[in-house]
């Protein structure tokens, strides 16, 4: 049976990189890449959405997807 | 799951509202603001990426709180524009041509082809009267450079505490000019590396 999984994903073309998403993320899995924009380590994220809300450019959504 | 513990950089805000406080009761403590124009630029041309936005600023940290712990926020989401490039850069070359008109108007005052004026200039329009401390005994173009930082930082404040309001907490933090700058900075160096 298929499992339905969450994780966020950024649009870094317009992530301002003001790391608002590092502060509140509850695993602590994201970093600013070189001052650019917020990078997460995917398979650990379990899509939370905490990150998404607090992003004042809402570059950050959460995708579903389904995993074997 | 590991708990975020607050440390001392967490309480940057007070730093933020007793300047804006020290303004009212003199005006000199402008230049104090001063810190936070090269401080991140620094950072980010060291390679420190962009930690004064991330750890230090304390006007995000101000604006997080009263959107957050006051409730001052409608928490929507930032219109397209406002994070657009266009936008963003847009407002970064007109924020730092207000600072060019500044720093002329303050060298009108040294070289005495013009009066100090203690005038404190909101959103680039209206002059609201500041003349309510003596600084008859200071000389004219240091305080006349304060009143126009003054200006600067309060009216980056009330735009910021406006969209904080009408949008998310940190909504500032899009078109932040000095954070569109160290991003150029960053986004310059990030390029350089890893273009090899």
């Amino acid at each position: 049976m298929a499992k339905i999984k969450r994780k966020a994903l950024v649009d870094t073309e317009f992530c301002v990189a003001c790391g608002s998403c590092v502060k509140v993320c509850p695993l602590q899995i994201i970093t600013i890449e070189q001052g650019v924009f917020a990078k997460l380590e995917k398979d650990k994220c379990v899509g939370c959405g905490k990150c998404a809300k607090a992003c004042p450019a809402s570059v950050i959504t959460i995708e579903t997807m389904e995993v074997e | 799951m590991q708990k975020n513990k607050k440390k001392l950089t967490d309480y940057m805000w007070i730093l933020s509202i007793t300047y804006l406080i020290l303004g009212l009761f003199n005006i000199l403590f402008a230049w104090l603001g001063l810190l936070c124009f090269f401080i991140p630029l620094i950072i980010a041309l060291v390679g420190g990426g962009k930690k004064y936005c991330n750890r230090y600023c304390g006007r995000g940290q101000m604006l997080e709180l009263m959107g957050t712990k006051l409730k001052l926020s409608r928490n929507r989401d930032i219109p397209h524009f406002l994070k657009s490039k266009w936008f963003r850069y847009g407002f970064l070359v007109f924020f730092l041509s207000m600072f060019i008109v500044m720093l002329f108007t303050t060298y009108l005052v040294f070289s005495g082809v013009k009066d100090l004026k203690q005038v404190v200039t909101l959103i680039w329009t209206f002059k609201v009267p500041w003349n309510w401390v003596d600084i008859s005994g200071v000389t004219p173009w240091i305080a006349q450079f304060a009143f126009g930082f003054y200006s600067i930082m309060l009216t980056s404040s009330v735009l910021g505490i406006i969209t904080m309001m009408l949008y998310k907490p940190k909504s500032w933090c899009v078109y932040c000019p000095m954070g569109t700058m160290t991003q150029l900075v960053c986004k310059a160096k990030y390029k350089e590396k890893t273009k090899y």
